[in-house]
């Protein structure tokens, strides 16, 4: 990134709540800092102006149709970094649930006889379709990693990923474990980063980062054999926030 | 983008605005006049279904919360308590009397969040002729930090209530999974207070601001209730008449147009609003005394029949959300609050999940969420999983109005203004709904009229 001119930051988004986008208004006093360090040159949210010149394209919500596919290769074409912002866009989130039936079924579901007019494609993250340089993960993401994130992006530095369990920073905020309340949790297998947002207001974590990227399986399978869980019996919650991970589960633990 | 066009022409007329910016998701205004007739005159949604009624058939039931409050970014708080009402009225389950009362505060806080956020940062811009929130940064600044500092307050109060505010989550079936801490709600009471006084300056400002005058009466819906400003619970009214929630399938009639994702919703025939007008000509007796006076200061009478005037009845709403918030944290932060009365676990015991028959029913629930009526239902098999579900979202309950809105007004404005004006006039027509389109594509299951 130049230091001498603002990078030109755009945000469009795709099939999704357009949570992640809020966030930003949310941020309050440091969103108008932002605004002193780069120039937002598009954000149909908020704006009117539809600036087509920028530097850097902060995407969320998946990929669910024909057009869908077509328009984030032209953002690709145009932006010189694309950040993949929210669970939709970085692992297709909630949206990918669809992908479980046939998607007919899911059509008629909703529209009935006018299911035909209805153009659905498998619902993707972003990167199953073109190059991304930046994840920001979380449903909805979560304030301090998104301004680390950013931090990195003006900085010209990588944002490595944290490629440990949500269990590590759960211990570390001194949860009681979901399991020994007789809950179950995804903590175990849930890439950390959200310093375990859930387990601290007394829920339970639901993956809504996605897996990490080499679950302890053996740690994994001890929980489940000591719980008495089955893979069966968790799959719908493997299965919250990315299709491919029921598949990815079965591989590592069956 | 729409044509420029200084030369004013009565007869014929073409806007076509693609992508309707500061609203939540994808709509594009269409309206054609052909030799001073107007031939189409369409709110077309175009957003990316997500079949959010087919992705719950088969989960369970204890799961619903989690994922509708996906639905939408800014309602994710009203999605919830719609969505754990039709379930515990599928399950059977009766909340404690605190449960309730926090949950109308987590109600009132996400309708404080959602209306200033359209008060200042989606039609504040339209009224003082700029295209976004941005250049204010700069040129009014104060007012800004302000708005901010008002939605900041808000947000701090579903932070403190339910973790956060987008897709909250400790609110769940039965109660909370733990209760709101004393020293956060103790701060939140101070950040009310404190923001009385940028209510107030609000208002001032909202006062100078000269909206569109058009007047075109309709059909007003929403929660109805003797004891209160009906937000949490209540009957249905529409026309003076009170149905039940669980009757809303009678009530209204939703049909499916081929320009739109979302569907055309009608009662007895013709198209009705919902959200903060209707709400405000439907129960404006129950408004907070403070909320009614600042009414009178903006000059809004029940029943208004000015759609544009939404945004000052919104406004309303937040002095009424405001002080009625003000007074459930003074009574907790007096009588304290019962761990046993409110916390639950979010799921039932591991060891029970499976175990447990349950008796397969449908349930209900409507909450009114910023922008109206919002209904969930569901339901359930004896394993209480999910095998139907039906969303009802306000913006798509207003689509029909809308529409019959630019079809009266379009007319008023041909000869007498250009077409980029009456381009605006109609964005800011749409605006004034606060559409949140997002949502509007998660439509019921189909019955075609």
């Amino acid at each position: 990134m130049k230091k001498q001119s603002k990078p030109k930051v755009a945000f469009f988004d795709f099939t999704d709540c357009e949570g992640c986008q809020l966030q930003f208004a949310n941020m309050g006093n440091t969103f108008l800092e932002l605004t002193e360090l780069v120039d937002i040159v598009s954000f149909r949210e908020v704006m009117s102006e539809n600036g087509q010149d920028y530097d850097v394209a902060i995407v969320e919500g998946s990929i669910t149709t024909d057009n869908d596919v077509a328009r984030i290769k032209k953002i690709r074409e145009k932006a010189k970094i694309l950040v993949a912002f929210g669970s939709c866009a970085t692992i297709a989130g909630v949206n990918g649930i669809k992908n479980r039936s046939p998607l007919e079924l899911a059509k008629q579901r909703v529209y009935g006889d006018k299911a035909g007019l209805i153009n659905t494609i498998k619902a993707m993250p972003l990167d199953a379709v073109v190059k991304v340089d930046y994840y920001i993960l979380n449903c909805p993401p979560y304030i301090p990693e998104i301004i680390a994130v950013l931090k990195a992006i003006l900085l010209g530095k990588p944002y490595p990923l944290p490629n440990y369990a949500v269990c590590v920073e759960c211990k570390m905020n001194e949860n009681v474990c979901r399991y020994e309340k007789d809950q179950e949790c995804m903590g175990p297998v849930t890439r950390a980063g959200c310093n375990s947002w859930c387990i601290n207001n007394g829920n339970r974590c639901y993956g809504c980062r996605g897996l990490v990227e080499k679950p302890a399986s053996d740690a994994a399978k001890d929980i489940l054999q000591k719980y008495g869980l089955k893979v069966e019996d968790i799959l719908n919650s493997f299965t919250l926030y990315n299709d491919s991970m029921g598949e990815k589960y079965d591989q590592e633990f069956k | 983008m729409t044509k420029s066009s200084n030369k004013i022409d009565s007869q014929n007329l073409n806007v076509d605005v693609h992508y309707l910016t500061r609203v939540e998701g994808h709509g594009n205004i269409v309206v054609d006049v052909k030799e001073g007739k107007l031939a189409k005159c369409e709110f077309q949604v175009i957003e990316s279904p997500r079949f959010f009624e087919s992705m719950l058939v088969g989960r369970s039931i204890w799961e619903a919360q989690h994922l509708t409050s996906r639905i939408c970014g800014i309602c994710a708080c009203g999605h919830t308590l719609a969505s754990i009402k039709a379930a515990e009225d599928a399950l059977g389950v009766k909340p404690s009397a605190e449960v309730v009362m926090l949950r109308k505060l987590l109600l009132y806080t996400e309708m404080l969040d959602s209306h200033i956020l359209h008060i200042y940062i989606l039609v504040a811009p339209d009224l003082l002729g700029v295209k976004s929130i941005v250049p204010l940064i700069k040129t009014h600044r104060p007012v800004i930090e302000m708005a901010l500092r008002m939605k900041r307050m808000s947000d701090y109060g579903a932070e403190v209530l339910a973790g956060r505010h987008i897709h909250p989550i400790s609110y769940v079936i039965g109660g909370l999974t733990q209760l709101p801490s004393r020293e956060g709600l103790e701060k939140l009471h101070t950040l009310m207070l404190e923001s009385r006084k940028d209510g107030e300056a609000t208002v001032k400002i909202i006062k100078t601001l000269k909206f569109p005058q058009f007047q075109r009466p309709t059909q007003y819906m929403s929660l109805t209730s003797d004891d209160e400003y009906a937000m949490y619970d209540g009957d249905l009214m529409v026309n003076g008449e009170k149905s039940k929630v669980r009757d809303y399938r009678k009530l209204f009639m939703e049909s499916v147009v081929d320009y739109s994702k979302a569907k055309i919703s009608k009662i007895n025939g013709k198209s009705y609003a919902v959200g903060s007008l209707s709400r405000f000509n439907n129960n404006f007796n129950k408004l907070h005394k403070k909320a009614k006076a600042v009414a009178a200061e903006l000059g809004l009478k029940a029943p208004c029949y000015n759609p544009y005037l939404n945004t000052a009845a919104q406004l309303v709403e937040w002095v009424h959300c405001l002080e009625e918030s003000i007074t459930i944290l003074e009574k907790i932060l007096k009588d304290g609050l019962k761990e046993e009365g409110v916390v639950v676990a979010s799921w039932p015991k591991r060891s029970e999940v499976g175990k447990i028959k349950y008796k397969p029913n449908t349930g209900t629930g409507c909450v009114e969420v910023p922008r109206g009526s919002l209904f969930h239902e569901y339901t359930i098999d004896d394993s209480a999983h999910i095998t139907a579900a039906n969303c009802v979202i306000p913006t798509n309950q207003n689509i029909g109005n809308l529409e019959d809105d630019m079809r009266k007004l379009v007319p008023e404005l041909l000869g007498k203004k250009t077409q980029e004006e009456i381009t605006l006039d109609l964005e800011m027509l749409a605006r004034s709904y606060d559409p949140c389109i997002s949502c509007a594509t998660h439509l019921l299951d189909v019955s075609f009229v």
